[in-house]
């Protein structure tokens, strides 16, 4: 059964995008949402982390979340899907378990 | 005014709105106003992102205190610093920051932007120079 894996900690404070990305199996869907979605920039010391991770995860930021923190789509690193909090609920429907890396 | 003027540090080291850290020390900057002292905020780390130009909180419901920083020249905050290391380690530039100015009512002197960004070991140094740090 699927995982969607959640974070919502920076990448820059905690290490929750580290192990997020270190557990999660090939395949996996990715959601980087409050705090988290500073992971999802281009140009900062963690984007070669999640750029590696973009060729065998789907990664997700949210886009409320990019929009309250003063960033647009295009700061984004490429391959990341910005979604809306509808397409978090459908993420979390697609999968079946949710693993939130707090 | 009291006759002894101390210098105030009000350090930040998170980012806005995942925590209410942010929200508390711009608070205890405006309450601080009152009392007259040689105030800076400095910002490190994730604090960097405090300033971020741009930030639109309606669709997450939570109040945007980002304009509120624009007002700081105006209670008593003369000088803004952001650490250049952390700000480089996230991928931003002065230009991704929001602008403050500063006018002394009295004699009129206006400052266009009081946010500066200096090298870590300035930082320390700075720190070292306070009288008093209040760490968010």
């Amino acid at each position: 059964m699927s995982i969607l894996h959640t974070v919502n900690k920076s990448p820059f404070e905690r290490n929750a995008l580290e192990s997020c990305l270190k557990f999660a199996t090939d395949g996996s869907a990715v959601l980087l949402f409050e705090d988290g979605v500073y992971a999802a920039l281009k140009g900062t010391a963690v984007e070669p982390h999640v750029s590696d991770a973009l060729g065998r995860l789907k990664v997700y930021v949210l886009g409320p979340d990019l929009q309250a923190r003063g960033f647009s789509a295009e700061r984004i690193i490429e391959g990341i899907s910005v979604v809306d909090y509808a397409g978090f609920v459908d993420l979390a429907a697609e999968n079946g378990k949710v693993q939130a890396w707090l | 005014m009291s006759e002894v003027v101390k210098k105030f540090m009000y350090l930040n080291r998170k980012a806005p709105y995942g925590t209410i850290y942010a929200w508390e020390a711009l608070e205890v900057v405006l309450i601080g106003a009152a009392f007259d002292q040689d105030v800076s905020v400095m910002f490190l780390d994730d604090g960097v992102y405090q300033l971020t130009k741009g930030q639109d909180t309606k669709a997450i419901g939570m109040k945007n205190f980002s304009p509120t920083f624009r007002t700081l020249g105006d209670y008593e905050v003369k000088k803004i610093y952001v650490d250049r290391a952390s700000l480089e380690a996230r991928g931003l530039t002065q230009e991704d920051l929001v602008e403050i100015a500063w006018e002394d009512f009295e004699t009129e002197e206006e400052i266009e932007n009081i946010v500066e960004v200096i090298d870590s070991a300035r930082v320390g140094e700075l720190m070292n120079e306070s009288d008093a740090i209040f760490s968010f």
